[in-house]
């Protein structure tokens, strides 16, 4: 058995299909829904815990991807060295569960990692490279 | 005129001048009118801290025994040009690493020498009667070398324009990741906070204006690379886009890494944010309609990098009080935004340069010339044969 985190990023058009139930039913596997959202334009992001036979679970992120379901690892921890950041806000250009913000005052950068999808999209978009994920 | 620039630095000497920033200005004026604020203040400070591609650093090495005419140099694996004398380079920001691809290039030798880092000097040369030496591998510090001055051909733009991206796949671009089908949009400018936008047909702001350049004292040079005075302008004089520029210089041994910091945009390359801060003298009312401008009042034009041209299409016109909101819309669908320039940090350096001014340790310097307001920002054409 193995157990793996990933991120899925659903199209518009598969936003109203059970895709998960077609996880548990057709590939055995057991999920566990960390995270559910749906966003701008009905881009919805799921963070699932999956857990089965490995040769199953690939078989089941082939199946997501078929359905054009975007499937990424999710980190286990994302870190941001605040005392070398800048302030920037390029991060928040890719965060769209909002966890990377600037606060409307300050006009510094506010990490709620309660909102974190570990899509780690901020990793790449940071230009100083302070933000790491941890596997 | 109310005021002179003898007069405001005769206040400053004292330590008597009046000093505010751009953002403080704005409810002053609206609380106390245009002829009082012009009466009694004598300083405005605006500043911007933004990625600014056209930076680099003459590096003058000093000469080694036996001497050397360094005809290639690479610091830290990053070629510098030296083209210009015998031990004198220039290392550009977007120069990158010949071993570390798109994560290093200049702007990180220039911050790791600003930050006193030891920098690996390597040169080659033909050898000739005066200067034998054909090679040499070293370390150097800012501290080490005989001179290391920061120029940077084109910062401080006036306004720029918000990115986004209609075309179906994510790209990335100097304007950050833009998301595919208009998903987000980026934009960079201190808006209000901004020099050039608060000094918008360049009546103090000119060649040899003393300004503030990462911690150190600098100066305007020149006219920036790409100045472009005749941009559209609203009724205000704010220009709707990307407008004017200034070549700026300074000391870089005097500079300090919490104001200038490398950075890398992902599959872009490698560039560097720049905190320059330039104080605006109130010499009249017309400079007291000029800094009281708020984000409301700025508005750029929004840009589709999804296509790949010169001209691309521009898909509407924006305020900053909109894009700082965190959504804006465009074709009636709402846009998550973002900035690039740091509002926080360009606060922390018009504080900085308040602080300085007010502490008499800084004066204001009157331009010698004007920067021009009709030079044409002309495109290259590609010709099939020579002219």
């Amino acid at each position: 058995m193995v157990r793996k985190k990933i991120v899925l990023t659903f199209p518009p058009e598969r936003v109203d299909k059970p895709i998960t139930y077609h996880l548990v039913k057709d590939f055995d596997l057991v999920i566990n829904i960390l995270r559910a959202e749906i966003h701008e334009e009905e881009v919805g992001r799921m963070v699932l815990d999956v857990e089965g036979d490995e040769e199953k679970i690939n078989q089941g992120i082939a199946y997501l991807k078929s359905q054009d379901v975007k499937v990424q690892e999710a980190a286990r921890d994302i870190t941001l060295d605040e005392a070398k950041c800048v302030d920037c806000g390029a991060c928040t250009a890719v965060c769209l569960p909002k966890a990377l913000r600037l606060n409307k005052e300050t006009w510094k950068l506010e990490f709620d990692k309660e909102k974190c999808i570990f899509c780690a999209l901020c990793v790449k978009s940071c230009p100083l490279g302070i933000i790491e994920v941890k596997f | 005129m109310l005021k002179t620039y003898q007069e405001i630095n005769e206040k400053i000497k004292k330590g008597q001048a009046v000093v505010v920033t751009a953002e403080e200005i704005i409810d002053l004026v609206a609380e106390k009118g245009t002829k009082r604020v012009a009466r009694e203040i004598d300083v405005v400070t605006t500043a911007t801290f933004g990625p600014m591609c056209s930076t680099g650093a003459f590096i003058n090495f000093g000469h080694a025994d036996p001497p050397i005419k360094m005809a290639k140099v690479w610091l830290n694996d990053v070629p510098a040009y030296t083209g210009i004398a015998a031990v004198d380079a220039y290392i550009g920001a977007t120069e990158l690493s010949e071993t570390q691809g798109l994560s290093y290039g200049g702007a990180h030798v220039i911050e790791d020498l600003i930050a006193g880092k030891p920098v690996k000097l390597k040169a080659v040369a033909y050898g000739t009667d005066c200067y034998p030496r054909k090679e040499i591998e070293t370390y150097i510090t800012k501290d080490d070398i005989n001179q290391v001055y920061l120029y940077n051909p084109r910062n401080s733009y006036q306004n720029y324009c918000v990115a986004v991206n209609s075309s179906d796949r994510t790209i990335f671009t100097y304007m950050g990741t833009l998301l595919p089908k208009i998903g987000n949009a980026t934009y960079s400018s201190a808006g209000q906070l901004s020099p050039l936008l608060n000094d918008p047909y360049y009546r103090t702001i000119g060649i040899g204006t003393r300004i503030f350049l990462a911690g150190a004292i600098g100066y305007v040079a020149w006219e920036g690379t790409q100045h472009n005075p005749i941009q559209e302008r609203a009724p205000n004089g704010i220009p709707l886009g990307s407008a004017g520029t200034l070549a700026l210089i300074g000391d870089l041994k005097q500079m300090s890494t919490n104001y200038i910091r490398a950075a890398s945009f992902y599959r872009y390359g490698t560039t560097i944010f720049v905190g320059v801060g330039i104080p605006i003298p109130i010499l009249d009312e017309e400079m007291v309609e000029f800094v009281k401008v708020n984000d409301a009042e700025i508005y750029t034009t929004i840009i589709d990098y999804g296509i790949p041209r010169r001209s691309r299409p521009m898909l509407g016109k924006v305020s900053y009080r909109e894009l700082r909101s965190g959504e804006i819309t465009i074709k009636g669908k709402n846009v998550p935004t973002a900035p690039l320039s740091s509002y926080a940090k360009a606060r922390e350096i018009a504080n900085a340069l308040k602080s300085l001014i007010q502490e008499g340790k800084f004066l204001l310097q009157e331009p010698i010339e004007r920067l021009s307001l009709e030079r044409t920002f002309k495109p290259l054409e590609i010709s099939r044969e020579e002219i």
